[in-house]
């Protein structure tokens, strides 16, 4: 019985071990150097018997019951009997004007310099909607870096709702402390709405996101995160909601024995993308998940549900832009040019909106409410850009 | 108001029909499930080929179309840019230069060079080629942007139609009498009473690299392949830039219902023709790979006239991976022969009563 996982963060290294543990043989699947994901970058030491971690390693296709492989021995094909999807989830940025010129950057990737240690500007601003914001404030002011601001779309009132979301999970107010000394420069119903050189236009925001007013701030970078889309490639044809992967109780995904675990299939932190890869690597095993992880789930989705309604992104957004406010970096497409669409196929293939590198995973979502598009997911079929020469000597023989 | 004619499909075919029923003057109302070239019509590489046919019906409805195009595709990246067709193995330079020649008798500009010459074309070409014919009337457009300049100023309803009777269609929203229904489903014409079969398509995109290929250049066996009913995977080489930079590589095809998965043997078949064609390909990375189904009639040849089964349903589908190229005379002669004027190409062989169509 081998179990493969896809993503070592803190879901698939919960799935790998558990797997383990219940007898399976496993590989673990991931693109980094070291296993932790974006949440542990660099800091987790993985090790655990019965679990092969494959290191700088890419999965680029998964095929009846095999995924292709890229890494540093060449391509390979590795089959599997149960597969765990974990691959998580990266930023959303909304567009506005200067967003695309230099000194902004996602918060999740000012994250991920901050934890290599890298200083990265003088004056920076955090902007966007949701708890992680204050981590990215924390470690860049950790680093040395003047906090202008951390401005928070959406307004804490929102939160006022979800007391039975908040009581099953007081451990997560707990974690607000550790941010104590970013919360004075915290400033909510606020947005960075326009940035020129070093002159940032922060905006306070009525409920829906529109501008009521403005004043001008100076910072050298702004790092921007309206919340997360999910790393969805590697099942074109498996079943979403919001593009998040649909999972039973059991993580199963609605493709024969794939599982899914963590920020793939919905936002809630790193200890419900635990719960979800214990749940998963048991069930992936043929075992039945622990009641402890299974409660842990159904508290921790309780938390990812209110957070998604209260940091939902809201349509005011789309008045910050300009005509010639750029959508799409890599085909610079501007708000201008994006056609009158009824389908995100169409609206691609008439504007080269999401045609560029990233094949839309930054813009794809936000021309599709610009335009009033059905956002359908996107199906790539190739996860990852593969020369030609690899393609042509893909091998044929599984391992 | 009732319309003159109900047009189901809203992809290039649907789209040419609609646009030339409009320029005689009849009301039309154009029906899709998923809106303006939602299927194969997006699905495929935007081809105005004349090098592909032989002498016979197609290849002078693509000649008829090819001319009508140039007006009627000015926004949607019109490029002349002309085909290079290209010999691999000394054994294909015979049969190349034949088809050629009858193409020439056929009045189609195919020229050959030698394979300096199409170096000088193509300078990133295999030098290894045997033979190389170039056809200057190849062009290419984007098919999205053309679908929506023939449907300007005609209504495109998003509904389903689940059944017609050559004088309504019921759709998902109720029922809509008319004079006249044109079933332009493509792929899935079968439903209304033609024998039309899918027939996989995959192309694959790199990155931009503008400027390196400049011609639409396939192998000589590429006519071989569109030309076979196999069902099983057949590829051929066929490599062209897109106005953006990047450079598709088809083609494939293969028979296997609607199922859309894409199978890695598919991308690595193609992977191979086109560094043999292209060896500097083999660095430049693949971002997506995307599929169609093209509607294909078991005799090969598009399907155009009135059902005599179903008096005012017309039929105008089965241009297997061709539709683009054969749409506006596709259009136009479906028009002439629904109002009864004398058509442009002479329409007894795409007629619906042949015995490999009616099912």
């Amino acid at each position: 019985m081998r179990v493969v996982v896809v993503g070592a963060g803190p879901a698939g290294m919960a799935a790998a071990r558990t797997a383990a543990d219940a007898g399976a043989e496993v590989v673990m699947v991931d693109s980094e150097p070291e296993a932790g994901g974006q949440y542990l970058r660099g800091r987790a030491r993985f090790e655990h018997p019965g679990v092969t971690h494959l290191k700088n390693t890419e999965v680029w296709m998964v095929e009846g019951d095999s995924l292709h492989l890229r890494g540093p021995g060449g391509a390979r094909l590795l089959r599997f009997d149960a597969l765990v999807i974990a691959t998580g989830a990266y930023d959303r940025p909304l567009p506005f004007p200067g967003w695309d010129g230099p000194g902004v950057i996602t918060a999740g990737a000012a994250q991920a310099l901050a934890k290599q240690g890298v200083t990265l500007a003088g004056r920076v601003i955090v902007t966007g909607t949701g708890p992680f914001l204050l981590p990215v404030a924390t470690a860049l002011q950790d680093l040395g870096s003047t906090l202008v601001g951390v401005y928070e779309a959406s307004s804490p009132t929102r939160w006022l709702r979800e007391a039975k979301a908040i009581t099953a999970n007081r451990h997560k107010i707990g974690e607000l402390a550790s941010y104590r000394k970013v919360l004075p420069r915290l400033e909510t119903r606020t947005a960075v709405i326009a940035k020129h050189g070093d002159r940032v236009t922060v905006a306070k925001l009525d409920s829906q996101w529109r501008p009521i007013s403005h004043r001008t701030e100076h910072a050298d970078l702004v790092c921007v995160g309206y919340g997360f889309l999910p790393r969805t490639d590697l099942l074109p044809n498996a079943s979403r909601t919001h593009d998040f992967l649909d999972v039973d109780d059991h993580q199963r995904t609605s493709v024969a024995n794939v599982y899914a675990a963590g920020e793939v299939t919905g936002i809630g932190g790193a200890d419900l993308a635990e719960a979800e890869g214990v749940v998963a690597g048991a069930a992936a095993a043929g075992r039945r998940p622990p009641a402890k992880a299974l409660e842990a789930v159904r508290r921790g989705r309780l938390f990812a549900a209110a957070l998604a309604r209260a940091h939902e992104v809201q349509p005011g957004w789309q008045t910050w832009l300009h005509p010639d406010t750029t959508v799409c970096r890599c085909e610079k497409v501007r708000l201008e040019d994006l056609t009158d669409a009824t389908s995100m196929r169409e609206l691609k293939l008439t504007s080269r909106v999401a045609l560029g590198r990233c094949q839309g995973r930054i813009c794809a979502r936000n021309a599709a409410e610009l335009t009033g598009v059905p956002f359908d997911g996107q199906r790539r079929v190739i996860a990852v850009p593969i020369p030609l020469g690899e393609l042509a000597e893909l091998p044929e023989d599984k391992s | 108001m009732h319309p003159d004619v109900v047009v189901m499909g809203a992809g290039i075919i649907g789209a040419a029909c609609a646009q030339a029923l409009k320029a005689r003057g009849l009301g039309v109302v154009v029906l899709d499930r998923h809106g303006p070239a939602s299927g194969t019509s997006a699905a495929g590489e935007g081809n105005v080929l004349v090098s592909d046919k032989g002498p016979g019906p197609e290849l002078d409805l693509a000649r008829a179309s090819r001319a009508l195009w140039p007006e009627l595709a000015q926004d949607a990246e019109w490029e002349e840019k002309g085909g290079l067709v290209v010999a691999t193995t000394p054994s294909a330079v015979v049969p190349l230069h034949a088809f050629a020649a009858a193409q020439r008798e056929a009045g189609i500009d195919a020229c050959e060079i030698s394979v300096e010459d199409a170096l000088t074309h193509e300078p990133h070409l295999n030098r290894e080629i045997t033979a190389a014919v170039h056809y200057l009337q190849d062009a290419q457009l984007n098919p999205v942007k053309a679908t929506r300049s023939l449907l300007r100023g005609i209504e495109v309803r998003l509904a389903e139609v689940s059944t017609t009777d050559g004088r309504s269609v019921t759709t998902s929203d109720g029922v809509i009498s008319c004079g006249a229904v044109v079933n332009a489903t493509g792929p899935w014409a079968r439903d209304f009473g033609v024998n039309v079969l899918p027939r996989r398509g995959v192309v694959l995109v790199t990155t931009p690299i503008p400027g390196t290929i400049r011609h639409k250049v396939y192998d000589a066996d590429y006519v071989g392949a569109v030309s076979s009913g196999d069902a099983d995977l057949q590829t051929s080489g066929v490599v062209e830039s897109t106005q953006a930079g990047t450079v598709l590589i088809g083609s494939s095809r293969q028979r296997k219902g609607f199922d859309e998965t894409i199978e890695s043997r598919v991308l690595t078949a193609l992977a191979q023709r086109a560094i043999a064609m292209f060896p500097m390909l083999r660095n430049v990375p693949v971002m997506r790979a995307y599929g169609g189904f093209r509607p294909y009639a078991p005799d090969h040849l598009p399907i155009i006239g009135e059902d005599p089964r179903t008096p005012g349903l017309w039929h105008a589908t089965g241009h297997e991976g061709a539709g683009v190229g054969l749409a506006p005379a596709t259009g136009r002669l479906l028009a002439q022969l629904l109002t009864g004027e004398d058509p442009l190409v002479d329409p007894r062989p795409f007629r619906v009563d042949r015995p490999e169509v009616m099912v």
